[in-house]
C-alpha cells in the first residue's frame, strides 16, 4: 500500500498533516510525539504580526507607566538587557522542531503589512522550514473598501513573499470570495505552490450573563469538510497549486474523501485536540484499511478520481444540487419525537 | 589610556566600582540607595564579571540587619563583600558593624546618606543616619560629587584591605545619589592596580576555614575585654595614612587628587568653614567666587571624617585663620555640638597642645546645622555663614537655610546672591510623571555630556504624590566642570510640559532676565497670550522672555505616542536652547532614540523618530505682547473652610513655599490634624464618573472598590432635595426595609483621579446599549462647577444613621461614612480599597499602626493626609515607628488600652457608689458587639464623664482621663507584604502567638511596591521583579498558613474584586474575633505592569485561576467542633497561564527568557493546583469532640 503524496513538491509518507494550531506544535515534544503517531509533516502554528507589533506596545507602556514619577521608585522592573520582541521565538522554536522531526516543517505566518510578510517569511526560511504556509486572516469592516481592493491585497503579498523566498509557499484562506476560483486562480499565476483550504475563523459570541461579546474557538465539527470537500473537487486540475484540505477532517474516511475530491494533504487538529496526537495512528490505519477493502494501490492513484473534471456527474458540486437537495428533502425525518 | 566619560547618576558610579570589586553583595531596599542593589542584582542576572573575571554573588536579605549579617558572614570565610544601604537600614546594620570592625575585617559599605525617622520619617539626605555609626569602629570616608563618589568607592575598598579597617563610604542621598551627571569613568585596569592582591590573600588567610580552624567571636570578661578592646589601637592609628596612600596612588594613576582633608580658598583666608559631602561643591563655588570679589576666605573639605587623623586635618587649616564654622548636615539634640564641630574644637585644641598645624591662637570656633532632609544649601547660604564669621560676636549653634523663629538660631541669607556662572545653561522643567520628562532630561543630559567637551549635570525634583505626580527637572550644562549642587535659582530656560500648571506654580520665578518660556498648550499661536494667568503675562513682560509653544499632544498623538510628550518636549529644548547645533541635535536625539529603544521594538523607535520629525514645525514663537490682559488669577491650592493651621502651614507646603515655614509654626512632636486632604483640590482627572440613576442598580460595588473614596452613596430623607442643586441626581431607595428614602451616588469631581475601576467594576449594563454602564467615565472639565456644587450639597446631607445600616450587605454599608478619603496613592490603587473600607466598620474606633511603605506614605507624607474623623470628631489616630517593628507597635497600642480599661473598669467598681450602680453595671456588661450596642456604650460613658466632671476627687479625675477606654477600641496592624512577609515578619510572629485582640492587614502587592518593585518573599513563582530580574524562581510564601498553625489567629485570604462579600465578611469577622487575626489582601499594583482601570478584574482572574485563594479560618468555629477552615473560592477554572499573561510582571519573562518563563509558569500552575488541593483537603477534614482533625465522611 503506497501511502505517499506530494505536496507543493516536497515527498511526504502520507497525507496526514497536523495543521497550525498552538497547542499542538507549541512544544517540541508533542510535535516529536507527532512524527511518531505517523504524522507525514508539520505546519507549525502562526506567527502574528500584529500580536508582535501589540506585544512591543504593552512591553513598552509598562516598562514605562509610573516611572521618573516618585522619589522612591523611578521605575517598577528590572530591564533586561535583550527582549525577544520579534519572531525570535518562533523562529527559534521553528528551528528546533527542524532539528528534532525528520518530516517537512511548515513555517505559518499571519502579517498585516508587506514588510512584515516578506522579513518574517525570509526568516521562516532561514530558521530551517520546508514550505511556508501564509495565513491570510483579516476580516474586512470597511464599508468603503471594495472586494476587489482586498484580491489586489492578498495577490501583492503572495507575490511579495515569492520573491523573497525559496520554499514552497502555500497560502491558507477562507471560503469568503465572490468568486472563489478566480481567487484560487489568481493566486496560482502569483506563483502560490499551495492552496489550503479553508481558514476558520474564531467566531464571536455573545454572553447572555454579561453581556459581553467573547471570542470563541470551536473545534470544528465533521459537517464542516463540505465546504472544504467541494472546492478542492471544483479546483483539482484547474490550477497547478498543491490542494491541502483542512476543516472537519476527523475520521478516515473523511481523509478519503478529500483525497477523492483532489487533496494532496489532509490536515487535521480538532480531532487530535479531542482525542489527543495517537488517535493519528487510527486515521492512517483506517485510511489503510479502506484503501485495501476498496483495493487502491496508492494515494496518487486515488487523487482526485471524484473531483470535478474526473467524477460521473459534474453538476453536484454545483448549484443545480441545491435544487436536487431540497426537493429530496423529507420534513418528516426531521421532526421531533414526542 | 583614553578617557572614558559617561553620565551616570552616584548610585550607579559607585555600583559600578562596587560590582567590579567584590565577591559578595548583600542586600535590602532602602530609598535612597535602592538603586546600588538594582544594579548589581542587574549586573548579576547578566553575568557581568567583577575584575577577576568572575560573577559576583548578589543576595537578597530579608532587612539591612540580615544583609549586614550575611556580609559578616561572607567576610568571615574570606570574600570580598559589601553592602548599601541609607537611614534605618544603616540603623539595623550597627549591630554587626561593631563586630566587623572589632574583628578588624576589610570591608566597605556604600550609604546614601539620608535623615533618620524622628519627629518624622524623610527619605532625603543628611548625615543622620551615618553620625549614628561613629562609635562602631568604622571609617568613615564622605565623597561630595558623583566623580568623587566613584573614585571613592575604589579608593576606599583599596584603603580598608590595607587598613583592615572597614570604611563606611557615604555620600549625600538624592542630592549624589540621584544626580545624573558627566564624570570619568574608571577603567578596571586602574581598579585592578588599586587592588593590593596580596591584601586580599592575607585577609582569606584569616578567614574561618575548617581547613585551617579558629576560634572568633568569643565572649570575654572583665579581665581581659578592656585590654582587647585595646588592641586595635594601632591600626586606627595607622589607617588615615593608609587611606592616604591609597588616595596618593590613585592620583598617580588617574590624576584625580585627592587628600584626607582638602582646602580649598585663599592661602591667607581669615574666615574658614569645614564641611563633608555635597554641601562641599556648593561651598567650593561659592569661595572661589567670594574670593575672586576680593575677600579671603576658604573652605576645608573633609574627605576622611573617622579615624580622624588631628595632624592633617589642623595642618590644613591656613596659617592666617582666625574664625572657623563647622557645619553639620545632622542634628544631635542635646549634645554640646554636632560632632563635627566637636571634633573640630578638639582637634584644634589637642593640635595646638601637641605643636601640629599653624595656629598660633585658639581661632574663634562656632558650629551650624545645614541641609538635613535634603534641605537646599547654596552659596548664598555659604556666604552667610562666612558673614557670620566676620560679625564681633559669631552666632554660635546656628542654623543657616531656614527661618527659626523659635530658638533664633538661624543665620540671615540674602536670596539675591548667585554664583551661577553665565557660562553654565540652566534649563528648567515642569512635567508629569506620566509624561516622561524626567527621561527625555536624562536623555538630553546625556546627549550632552557624550557628545560635546561640555559638563552635564540633572537634578530631579519628585512630587510626595502618587496620582498625577509633577516633576521638576533641574538641568545644567558648560563647559567647566559643575559644583552647583543646589536646585536652580535663575534659569535660561524654563519649560512647562503641562498647561494645567500654569494655574499651579509660579514657574517663571526662576526664569531669568531674557530666558526662555516654552508651553506645550493646544491653545493656537495667536491665541495663547489670552489663556495665561495674569501672573505669568506679568512675569513675561518684566523679564522680557522669548516666548515658545507647541501642541506637543497633538504632535505626540499623530505620532503614535499617546500622552508621552517626552520627544516632543526634548526636540524642542534642542530647537530653541541651541545648546547643540540644531541639525547635530536632531541627528543626536535621533540615534539616542535607537539606542535607548532599540530593544524594545522597531515600532517604537519608529513612532518616537516620528515625533522628532513632527515637532519642529509645530514649535512656534509668540511675540509677547507689550502688555497684560489676562485677568485670570493663579487659584489658591487650600480649598474650602480649611482650619488656621491647614490654611497657614499646610496651605504653605501645597502653595510650593514649604521652605518658608518657620519653626514656630511647625508642630513640635510631630502631631497633625486628620482630615486635611479633603481641603486639597487636585483636579487631576481628565475624566470622572457620571451616574446614570435609570440603570443603577443600587448595588454600592462602585463605592467599595473606590480607591480614593471620591465615590460615594447617601440615602436620606426627600425633603432635604429641595435645596439641591440642579443638576443634583436623586433617586428612590429600593429596599425591603429602608422605605420612603431617597439615594444618590456623587463624585467628588475635583478629587477623583479618574482611575476608572468603578467603571469597570459596575456590574449594572444599559439594556439599551450595553457599552454603557450605570456609571460611565466623562470629561471632568465641564462638569467639574456643577459637581463641585453637587458634591457640596451632598456633603452636607446626613450621613444615615449607622445604627440602621447593616453592615454585613455592600449595599448598605457603603453608606457608612468613610474615614480614610482622597488619598495621594496611585490612581486606581488596589491597597486603598481595603483601608476605607476598615474605616466605614470601625473608623470611629481604630487605633492604627503603619508599617513604612505605600500605605504610610499615601497616609502620612505631608502636606494633607487621607485620615479623616466623622462628625463627632471621632476617626482612625494613626501613626507609623518604623518599617519593622510595626507588629510591636501595635501590639503596644492594644497593651495599653486593655490596662487602661482594666484599671477604668476597676476605678468604676470602687467608684460605683458615687456614679450609680445601674450606670456602672450597664457600662461594665456592655458586650459591645453591635453598632448600637456600641452606640448606647458612648451615651453610657458621656454620662460617666459628666458626672465624674462633677466630683473633685483624684480618684474621679483619674478615671475621667481614662474613661474612653470603656469604649471598644479596635487595634489595627497595617502594612505591605515586605513589612509582614520579609522585615516585620517575625514580630508580626510574635504578636500573633501572642493571643491578644489585634488586627493585622497585609495590603499584599506581592512586590516592595513603595521602593520600586523589589522581590519579596510573598512574590510569586515567575514574577519578574527588581532583585529577581530572572522571575522569581521559588513559591511565595504561605503567612496564612503559618499563622493558622497557632490555632488561636482568625486568619482570611481576600481578594476584593474577586468576591467583595467575602472580603467584607473577613473584616468583619477579624474585628469581632476576640484574639489576633490577619487579613491578607490581594492588592493588585502599578508594580505587576496592569492596566490599572482593570486591577479588579486581575483580582478576580488570580482567583479563578486558583493563583490566589479566598478563606477564612476562625479559631471559635473549632471551639464549636467545626472545622474552623472554610475555603471559599471554587477550585480553578482557568489556567493559571490566563492569569500570568495579563501581567507584564509575569509576561515579560516570555520576552526576556521564554524557556525559563515556560518553566516557572509551569510550576506556577503545579503551586495553585496543589495550593488548592492541599486547602480543600484540610478544610473538609471534620474535627471530633476532642478538636482532633479526622477524615471527612
Amino acid at each position: 500500500m503506497n501511502l505517499t503524496t506530494t505536496y507543493m513538491g516536497l515527498k511526504l509518507r502520507s497525507p496526514l498533516v497536523p495543521s497550525a494550531a498552538q497547542p499542538l506544535s507549541d512544544d517540541i515534544d508533542s510535535i516529536k510525539r507527532m512524527e511518531d503517531a505517523g504524522a507525514a509533516a508539520i505546519v507549525i502554528y502562526s506567527v502574528f504580526e500584529e500580536q508582535l507589533t501589540q506585544e512591543k506596545l504593552e512591553l513598552f507602556h509598562h516598562l514605562t507607566e509610573g516611572t521618573e514619577s516618585f522619589a522612591e521608585a523611578q521605575s517598577y522592573f528590572p530591564e533586561p538587557a535583550q527582549f525577544e520582541l520579534g519572531p525570535e521565538g518562533y523562529l527559534k522554536h521553528l528551528q528546533k522542531a527542524r532539528e528534532s522531526v525528520g518530516i517537512p516543517v511548515i513555517g505559518s505566518l499571519n502579517g498585516s503589512t508587506a514588510g512584515g510578510w516578506t522579513s518574517f517569511a525570509k526568516q521562516i526560511q532561514q530558521a530551517g522550514a520546508d514550505a511556508v504556509e501564509l495565513n491570510i486572516y483579516n476580516i474586512p469592516t470597511d464599508l468603503d473598501l471594495p472586494g476587489s481592493q482586498i484580491e489586489d491585497q492578498y495577490i501583492e503579498v503572495v507575490k511579495a513573499v515569492k520573491a523573497a523566498v525559496t520554499i514552497p509557499v502555500s497560502v491558507k484562506i477562507s471560503p469568503f470570495f465572490s468568486n472563489l476560483a478566480n481567487m484560487a486562480r489568481k493566486l496560482d499565476d502569483a506563483g502560490a505552490d499551495g492552496l489550503t483550504l479553508f481558514n476558520r475563523f474564531y467566531q464571536p459570541d455573545v454572553d447572555l450573563e454579561t453581556l459581553e461579546v467573547r471570542p470563541n474557538v470551536l473545534l470544528s465539527t465533521p459537517q464542516a469538510m463540505r465546504l472544504p470537500l467541494r472546492w478542492i473537487a471544483i479546483l483539482y486540475g484547474r490550477v497547478n497549486a498543491s490542494l491541502a484540505a483542512t476543516s472537519g477532517i476527523h475520521k478516515p474516511e473523511d481523509m478519503v474523501k478529500m483525497l477523492l475530491a483532489g487533496a494532496s494533504v489532509t490536515e487535521v487538529c480538532s480531532v487530535l485536540l479531542r482525542y489527543g496526537i495517537n488517535h493519528m495512528r487510527d486515521l492512517e490505519q483506517g485510511l489503510h484499511d479502506w484503501m485495501e477493502s476498496h483495493e487502491y494501490e496508492s494515494v496518487e492513484q486515488m487523487r482526485g478520481s471524484m473531483s470535478q473534471v474526473n467524477c460521473a456527474d459534474p453538476t453536484a458540486y454545483e448549484r443545480v444540487q441545491y435544487m436536487r437537495a431540497v426537493t429530496s428533502f423529507n420534513p418528516e425525518l426531521y421532526r421531533a419525537k414526542p | 589610556m583614553k578617557r572614558v566619560f559617561k553620565t551616570l547618576d552616584g548610585n550607579e558610579a559607585v555600583a559600578y566600582v562596587a560590582y567590579r570589586v567584590n565577591e559578595v553583595i548583600a542586600i535590602y531596599p532602602i530609598t535612597p540607595s535602592s538603586n546600588m542593589g538594582e544594579w548589581a542584582d542587574q549586573w548579576m542576572s547578566e553575568d557581568k564579571k567583577n575584575i577577576w573575571g568572575t560573577t559576583p554573588s548578589v543576595v537578597e536579605m530579608q532587612s539591612e540587619g540580615g544583609a549586614a549579617g550575611a556580609i559578616h558572614g561572607a567576610l568571615q570565610t574570606g570574600a570580598l563583600a559589601t553592602t548599601f544601604t541609607s537611614s534605618q537600614g544603616l540603623l539595623l546594620m550597627i549591630p554587626n558593624m561593631y563586630k566587623i570592625a572589632g574583628e578588624l575585617t576589610p570591608a566597605v559599605f556604600h550609604i546614601a546618606a539620608r535623615a533618620i525617622a524622628a519627629q518624622a520619617l524623610s527619605i532625603f539626605g543628611d548625615h543622620q543616619d551615618v553620625m549614628s555609626t561613629r562609635a562602631t569602629g568604622f571609617g568613615l570616608l564622605s565623597s561630595a560629587s558623583v566623580q568623587e563618589a566613584h573614585d571613592f568607592a575604589l579608593i576606599s575598598s583599596a584603603a580598608t584591605l590595607e587598613a583592615r579597617i572597614p570604611l563606611l563610604h557615604f555620600f549625600d542621598g538624592f542630592r549624589t545619589s540621584h544626580e545624573v551627571s558627566k564624570i570619568e569613568i574608571l577603567p578596571e585596569d586602574v581598579m585592578r592596580a588599586m587592588i593590593n592582591m596580596e591584601r586580599v590573600r592575607e585577609h582569606r588567610q584569616r578567614a574561618m576555614s575548617p581547613d585551617h580552624p579558629v576560634l572568633r567571636g568569643s565572649a570575654q570578661n572583665p579581665d581581659v575585654y578592656f585590654q582587647a578592646r585595646e588592641t586595635v589601637n594601632p591600626f586606627y592609628s595607622a589607617c588615615p595614612a593608609k587611606v592616604q596612600q591609597a588616595m596618593d596612588k590613585f592620583a598617580g594613576l588617574t590624576g584625580r587628587r585627592y587628600n584626607l582633608f582638602d582646602y580649598v580658598g585663599a592661602p591667607d583666608a581669615e574666615r574658614v568653614i569645614v564641611l563633608m559631602s555635597s554641601g562641599c561643591e556648593a561651598a567650593h563655588e561659592a569661595v572661589e567666587h567670594l574670593n575672586a570679589q576680593g575677600e579671603k576666605v576658604g573652605l576645608i573639605k573633609v574627605r576622611l571624617y573617622r579615624p580622624l587623623d588631628i595632624k592633617s586635618f589642623t595642618e590644613a587649616f591656613p596659617a592666617t585663620t582666625k574664625t572657623i564654622a563647622v557645619l553639620d548636615r545632622t542634628k544631635e539634640p542635646g549634645s554640646a555640638g554636632e560632632p563635627l564641630h566637636l571634633d573640630t574644637v578638639h582637634a584644634i585644641h589637642e593640635a595646638m597642645d601637641s605643636g601640629w598645624g599653624a595656629f598660633s591662637e585658639f581661632p574663634k570656633i562656632v558650629g551650624g546645622r545645614y541641609g538635613l532632609s535634603s534641605k537646599e544649601f547654596t552659596p548664598a547660604m555659604v556666604k552667610a555663614v562666612f558673614d557670620n564669621l566676620a560679625a564681633a560676636k559669631p552666632k554660635n549653634h546656628f542654623t543657616v537655610g531656614i527661618n527659626d523663629d523659635l530658638s533664633h538660631t538661624s543665620l540671615p541669607v540674602d536670596p539675591e546672591f548667585s554664583t551661577e556662572p553665565d557660562s553654565v545653561v540652566r534649563a528648567m522643567f515642569y512635567g508629569l510623571g506620566s509624561d516622561g520628562t524626567v527621561g527625555a532630561n536624562k536623555n538630553s543630559i546625556k546627549i550632552i555630556g557624550e557628545n560635546t567637551d561640555n559638563y552635564a549635570q540633572g537634578y530631579f525634583v519628585y512630587d510626595s504624590k502618587k496620582a498625577g505626580a509633577v516633576t521638576v527637572s533641574h538641568l545644567r550644562f558648560g563647559p567647566d566642570q559643575i559644583r552647583s549642587t543646589y536646585l536652580i535659582g535663575s534659569s535660561n530656560f524654563v519649560a512647562c510640559h503641562q498647561t494645567v500648571f500654569l494655574e499651579r506654580y509660579d514657574m517663571l520665578k526662576a526664569a531669568k532676565l531674557g530666558g526662555v518660556f516654552l508651553l506645550n498648550t493646544s491653545a493656537p499661536p495667536d491665541k495663547v497670550w489670552d489663556t495665561l494667568p495674569r501672573k505669568v503675562q506679568e512675569d513675561m513682560i518684566a523679564k522680557k522672555l522669548r516666548f515658545f509653544v507647541i501642541d506637543a499632544f497633538k504632535v505626540a498623538r499623530e505620532s503614535g505616542m499617546g500622552g508621552r510628550i517626552n520627544t516632543v518636549m526634548q526636540v524642542c529644548f534642542f530647537g530653541i536652547s541651541g545648546v547643540l547645533p540644531r541639525e547635530e541635535a536632531i541627528e543626536q536625539i535621533k540615534q539616542s532614540i535607537i539606542d535607548t529603544y532599540g530593544r524594545k521594538g522597531e515600532e517604537i523607535v519608529r513612532m518616537n523618530l516620528k515625533a522628532v520629525d513632527n515637532t519642529l514645525a509645530n514649535l512656534h514663537e509668540v511675540a509677547v505682547p507689550g502688555k497684560v490682559t489676562s485677568t485670570l488669577e493663579i487659584p489658591d491650592p487650600i480649598h474650602g473652610d480649611a482650619p488656621k493651621f491647614v490654611h497657614d502651614v499646610l496651605g504653605t507646603m501645597l502653595r510650593n513655599l514649604g521652605d518658608d515655614v518657620p519653626v514656630s509654626k511647625m508642630p513640635c512632636d510631630g502631631t497633625f490634624p486628620t482630615g486635611t486632604c479633603q481641603y486639597e483640590k487636585r483636579n487631576i482627572a481628565l475624566e470622572i464618573p457620571v451616574w446614570d440613576s435609570e440603570v443603577c442598580i443600587q448595588c454600592n460595588k462602585c463605592s467599595i472598590v473606590c480607591p480614593h473614596a471620591t465615590i460615594r452613596a447617601k440615602i436620606y430623607d426627600p425633603a432635604l432635595l429641595k435645596d439641591a442643586p440642579p443638576t443634583f441626581k436623586s433617586c428612590d431607595f429600593k429596599d425591603r426595609d429602608l422605605k420612603g428614602l431617597k439615594f444618590t451616588i456623587q463624585v467628588a469631581p475635583e478629587d477623583c483621579t479618574g482611575c476608572g475601576v468603578c467603571v469597570d467594576f459596575c456590574p449594572a449594563k444599559n439594556k439599551k446599549e450595553v457599552r454603557l454602564k450605570a456609571i460611565n467615565m466623562a470629561p471632568q472639565p465641564p462638569l467639574r462647577e456643577s459637581e463641585r456644587e453637587n458634591w457640596e450639597f451632598f456633603e452636607k446631607i446626613p450621613n444615615p444613621d449607622r445604627r440602621k445600616l447593616n453592615p454585613s450587605l455592600i449595599r448598605t454599608q457603603q453608606m457608612q461614612e468613610p474615614l480614610f478619603v482622597f488619598s495621594s496613592a496611585c490612581a486606581g490603587c488596589g491597597e486603598t480599597p481595603y483601608l476605607k473600607l476598615a474605616t466605614q466598620l470601625f473608623g470611629d474606633r481604630m487605633v492604627c499602626g503603619n508599617a513604612t511603605g505605600c500605605s504610610s506614605i499615601y497616609g502620612g507624607n505631608l502636606p494633607t493626609t487621607p485620615w479623616s474623623h466623622n462628625g463627632e470628631g471621632r476617626g482612625p489616630a494613626w501613626s507609623n515607628s518604623l518599617f519593622e517593628d510595626n507588629a510591636e507597635f501595635g501590639l503596644g497600642f492594644r497593651l495599653t488600652i486593655d490596662k487602661l480599661n482594666d484599671y477604668a473598669k476597676a476605678l468604676l467598681r470602687q467608684m460605683s457608689g458615687q456614679i450609680g450602680d445601674e450606670l456602672v453595671k450597664s457600662i461594665l456588661e456592655s458586650t459591645q458587639k453591635t453598632e448600637a450596642d456600641i452606640f448606647d456604650q458612648r451615651e453610657r460613658v458621656a454620662a460617666l464623664k459628666d458626672k465624674l466632671r462633677g466630683t473633685d476627687s483624684e480618684q474621679a479625675k483619674q478615671l475621667l482621663s481614662i474613661a474612653d477606654y470603656l469604649v471598644k477600641k479596635s487595634v489595627w496592624i497595617i502594612g505591605g507584604d515586605g513589612w509582614a512577609y520579609d522585615i516585620g515578619f517575625g514580630g508580626l510572629d510574635h504578636v500573633l502567638a501572642s493571643g491578644r485582640n489585634v488586627n493585622v492587614l497585609v495590603l499584599d502587592t506581592e512586590v516592595y511596591s513603595n521602593t520600586g518593585g523589589q522581590m519579596s518573599k510573598a512574590t510569586p513563582r515567575g514574577a519578574v521583579a527588581k532583585f529577581a530580574a530572572g522571575g522569581r524562581p521559588g513559591r511565595k510564601k504561605d503567612l496564612g498558613l503559618i499563622a493558622m498553625s497557632y490555632g488561636n489567629v482568625y486568619v482570611a485570604s481576600a481578594a476584593m474584586g474577586a468576591r467583595d462579600d467575602h472580603t467584607l465578611k473577613s473584616f468583619i469577622e477579624a474585628e469581632a474575633y476576640d484574639g489576633p487575626s490577619l487579613l491578607i489582601c490581594y492588592s493588585h499594583c502599578i508594580a505587576h505592569g496592569i492596566n490599572m482601570v482593570q486591577g479588579m478584574q486581575e483580582q478576580k482572574l488570580a482567583v479563578d485561576s486558583g493563583q490566589w485563594l479566598l478563606y477564612r479560618y476562625n479559631p471559635e468555629l473549632a471551639e464549636k467542633g467545626e472545622n474552623p477552615l472554610k475555603l471559599d473560592s471554587r477550585a480553578p477554572k482557568v489556567p493559571v497561564e490566563q492569569y500570568l499573561m495579563r501581567e507584564n510582571r509575569f509576561k515579560m519573562l516570555t520576552k526576556s527568557n521564554p524557556d525559563h518563563a515556560r518553566l516557572l509558569f509551569k510550576l506556577a500552575q503545579e503551586d495553585a493546583t496543589t495550593r488548592y488541593a492541599f486547602y480543600e483537603y484540610m478544610a473538609a477534614r471534620k474535627l471530633d469532640g476532642a478538636g482532633e482533625a479526622t477524615e471527612s465522611k
